[in-house]
């Protein structure tokens, strides 16, 4: 009983998020029609968006392809898994550190650490730097803001997210949890 | 262009290699997009509906004004909410700093910009689930705060 109603109310959310899919193109298309200011500039946002998008994702998943049939579990689980201890959380920083696209790539690149036996902290602290420490941003941070603003950042941000992180995996390894 | 190069060349070497693997390389490829498409899409209206709602102009008003503590929440939840890509974010936060706003506030804009995500929320739910992508961005709102406040101290700008 308590199943058919989570079912639906998963399948009343759906549509509901469809119907919104179908309500803001409708607004799109009206609004290009009839050359409604507003509408065509969140139009024009999105195929901005979308051509950024369409760089940068077809290629990352190819790559996240690769790496799933040619890096076996054997070389991925010693560093970043339990047995990896500094290491990982290293390795995990400078990966983040050297990648393109922020969360939108390091979040299914984390699926695919995960699958091959990275530890969760070492994950968090993955999705954690990718958003901080990515070097070209940082070499354009620091043309903007000096140096200094940005060691600060980083030295409080880092250790802080590492933290963070392995409280998040301890507090996860008391539930059912894992990464799609 | 190079990342397609890089990604083509290893790609052909596969191919060369191991055709089979490679196929099977491409299919995940090709089912992992597809598993993520409707909240890709959500977070693709949600970003073009943001960009409109905050254009660069009226960020730099809502961070320039009013009282510091104020500032600071204002800057923290504009930052979590803004989808502003990193080659945007820093020249303007180069012009805040020019516009005499605080390193304190353009530290809590731009943290929160990078580890607080309201628009790209849809797609990290898919991988993580609701509840675990919410303490993650509760735990980055609270860093970027822990942040701007020693950046603060740093520059003399907040005194215990």
């Amino acid at each position: 009983m308590k199943k058919r109603q989570t079912k639906g109310k998963s399948r009343f959310l759906k549509n509901l998020y469809w119907m919104g899919v179908l309500v803001y193109f409708i607004y799109l298309l009206y609004s290009w029609l009839f050359q409604v200011p507003s509408g065509r500039e969140i139009g024009q946002n999105l195929v901005a968006y979308l051509l950024t998008m369409g760089k940068i994702l077809p290629c990352s998943f190819i790559l996240i392809g690769l790496f799933e049939v040619w890096i076996p579990r054997e070389i991925v689980e010693p560093h970043l898994g339990y047995q990896g201890g500094i290491r990982g959380y290293i390795l995990a920083i400078v990966l983040a550190g050297t990648m393109a696209g922020g969360l939108l790539v390091a979040l299914p690149v984390s699926s695919a650490l995960y699958h091959k036996g990275a530890r969760l902290s070492v994950i968090f602290t993955f999705l954690g730097a990718s958003a901080v420490v990515r070097i070209p941003m940082t070499l354009f941070e620091v043309s903007f803001l000096g140096v200094e603003f940005t060691a600060v950042r980083w030295l409080v941000s880092v250790p802080l997210i590492i933290i963070s992180s392995l409280f998040l995996e301890k507090y996860l390894s008391k539930e059912k949890f894992g990464i799609k | 262009m190079l990342f397609w190069l890089i990604t083509g060349i290893l790609l052909l070497f596969s191919f060369l290699v191991d055709p089979d693997k490679s196929r099977k390389a491409v299919r995940i490829a090709y089912q992992r997009l597809l598993a993520i498409f409707p909240s890709l899409l959500a977070m693709l209206i949600l970003v073009s509906l943001v960009l409109y709602l905050f254009p660069q102009d009226r960020i730099i008003f809502y961070l320039g004004n009013g009282r510091k503590i104020v500032n600071i929440i204002i800057a923290a939840l504009v930052g979590s909410i803004a989808a502003v890509p990193g080659f945007i974010a820093f020249p303007l936060a180069g012009i805040l700093r020019d516009n005499g706003i605080s390193y304190t506030i353009i530290a809590v804009f731009t943290t929160t910009l990078m580890m607080v995500g309201v628009t790209t929320f849809p797609v990290e739910v898919t991988y993580l689930g609701k509840k675990v992508a919410l303490i993650r961005n509760i735990i980055g709102f609270v860093i970027a705060l822990i942040v701007a406040l020693l950046i603060g101290l740093y520059f003399g700008e907040v005194t215990l």
